[in-house]
């Protein structure tokens, strides 16, 4: 027996905002496209397309992604989807004021070129609500503290998939150090060949072991940031 | 005589030889099993047993260190001493320091593609080649296994340029002058979207390193 095809424009907000997550999942990209614009023309809020529908869904990737169940592959499938819906609500975001949680600069250390984990956090950081600087690929400890000190940052994430280039990430944490200006960002790390001892060594606050523990770390931190500031 | 399919080096690795009576073993990486096998009947290192786990292990870097752990200590009681035939391999330092604590050595450098080219001229070059992606033999012989695949590259060829979209070039470090791979790494290479270097290098550090254990 084929398929029913299913009529996404059809579909109540709940059983769409479901199918959507199927689709998120499956990595149909057009299907997403379609799903968001339905939303908005039911006059749905971006901000609420972002959380409820597409972070809600990346989110199921990612434990899926963390179990085993779901792979490399299907999460960038699902990533690319994501990233077609993410794309038609930007501009929306930026106009209907949703909340912001904190900013963060974000880009692979020097020598390292592997960015599909960097580019995950950004776009599940910007999802939940960051706003993202991605400095891109191979980056020195000048090209990181010159742009954070170019702006009103809170974090400073860094990428790296090979032995050869994490240490770097001492270096920039020790500049940091030297400069005296360690302390106003919460530095999270991250990549494959890392771990939580390795995050503690270098002087990092945290290692995040994926893109979800990375937006879930970030938002703890600005949680005890905000707490501290109101105290 | 062991089934030395490139298959079952990558899925099963390779068991002691029945009756091996050499006093050094040598746990290796599969990937590395048939230069080892060629330095061992070449130097005729008779003194050296060669066993090998799962190349597929790399798939899977932290599995690693246990994995070397576990076939250090069911062979250490039989052998004089054992030799580990990997390098970092992606275990961010984690199988050197299980080494020295199980006291037993293994190759220097970060990885394969190191050693193979020599560590010293290796890091020289890596400044340069931050953007080149490595093949070796094995690896030629088994690019659909440990690349291609497992990359979802098969199922989803849209994936290529978010895998290697920031690669400049594919450099093919041949550890043998053999026309067959030669042509591979060129199919591989238009693949990949990415221009080809072949690089003769032999077997490296990895023959200096074995000799070093031999007699």
């Amino acid at each position: 027996m084929s398929e029913e095809e299913i009529i996404l424009s059809e579909l109540s907000d709940e059983d769409l905002n479901l199918q959507m997550q199927d689709d998120l999942y499956d990595g149909m990209k057009e299907e997403i496209e379609e799903g968001v614009n339905i939303f908005l023309e039911r006059g749905w809020q971006p901000y609420d397309i972002l959380t409820k529908v597409l972070v809600e869904g990346m989110r199921i990737v990612g434990i899926d992604f963390r179990d085993g169940i779901l792979f490399v592959p299907e999460v960038l499938l699902a990533a690319n989807a994501m990233k077609g819906g993410m794309a038609i609500l930007k501009p929306l975001l930026a106009e209907t004021g949703a909340p912001r949680l904190g900013n963060m600069v974000i880009g692979t250390v020097k020598g390292d070129i592997h960015d599909i984990g960097k580019n995950l956090v950004t776009m599940m950081m910007e999802g939940a609500g960051f706003e993202v600087k991605d400095l891109g690929i191979n980056n020195d400890a000048d090209a990181y503290i010159s742009e954070l000190e170019s702006g009103q940052y809170d974090i400073l994430g860094m990428s790296a998939l090979l032995t050869t280039t994490m240490p770097y990430m001492k270096v920039v944490i020790d500049t940091l150090v030297e400069k005296g200006t360690r302390d106003d960002y919460v530095v999270l790390v991250g990549g494959a060949p890392l771990n939580e001892e390795f995050g503690n060594a270098i002087g990092a606050d945290a290692y995040c072991r994926d893109a979800a523990v990375a937006v879930e770390t970030a938002k703890e931190f600005m949680a005890k940031r905000h707490n501290q500031l109101a105290g | 005589m062991a089934d030395l399919s490139d298959r079952r080096l990558t899925e099963q690795g390779m068991k002691i030889p029945d009756g091996a009576a050499s006093p050094i073993l040598i746990i290796a990486c599969g990937a590395l099993a048939r230069e080892i096998l060629a330095l061992i009947k070449g130097q005729s290192w008779d003194h050296l047993t060669l066993t090998c786990l799962p190349a597929n292990l790399h798939l899977y870097p932290e599995k690693i260190t246990d994995a070397v752990t576990e076939a250090v200590q069911k062979h250490r009681a039989d052998f004089d001493q054992i030799f580990i035939a990997y390098a970092d391999c992606g275990t961010g330092g984690l199988l050197e320091k299980r080494c020295a604590e199980l006291g037993v050595q293994m190759i220097k450098g970060p990885h394969c593609y190191s050693f193979y080219e020599g560590n010293d001229r290796f890091s020289t070059l890596a400044e340069d080649e931050i953007t080149a992606f490595y093949l070796t033999d094995f690896l030629v012989k088994q690019f659909d296994a440990f690349v291609w695949k497992p990359m979802g590259l098969d199922r989803h060829p849209e994936l290529r340029d978010m895998y290697f979209g920031n690669y400049t070039k594919l450099v093919y470090q041949a550890q043998t002058d053999n026309p067959d791979l030669d042509q591979k790494a060129r199919d591989i290479a238009a693949k990949m979207n990415l221009p080809l270097e072949r690089r003769y290098t032999g077997y490296g550090d990895l023959a200096t390193t074995l000799a070093g254990i031999s007699h």
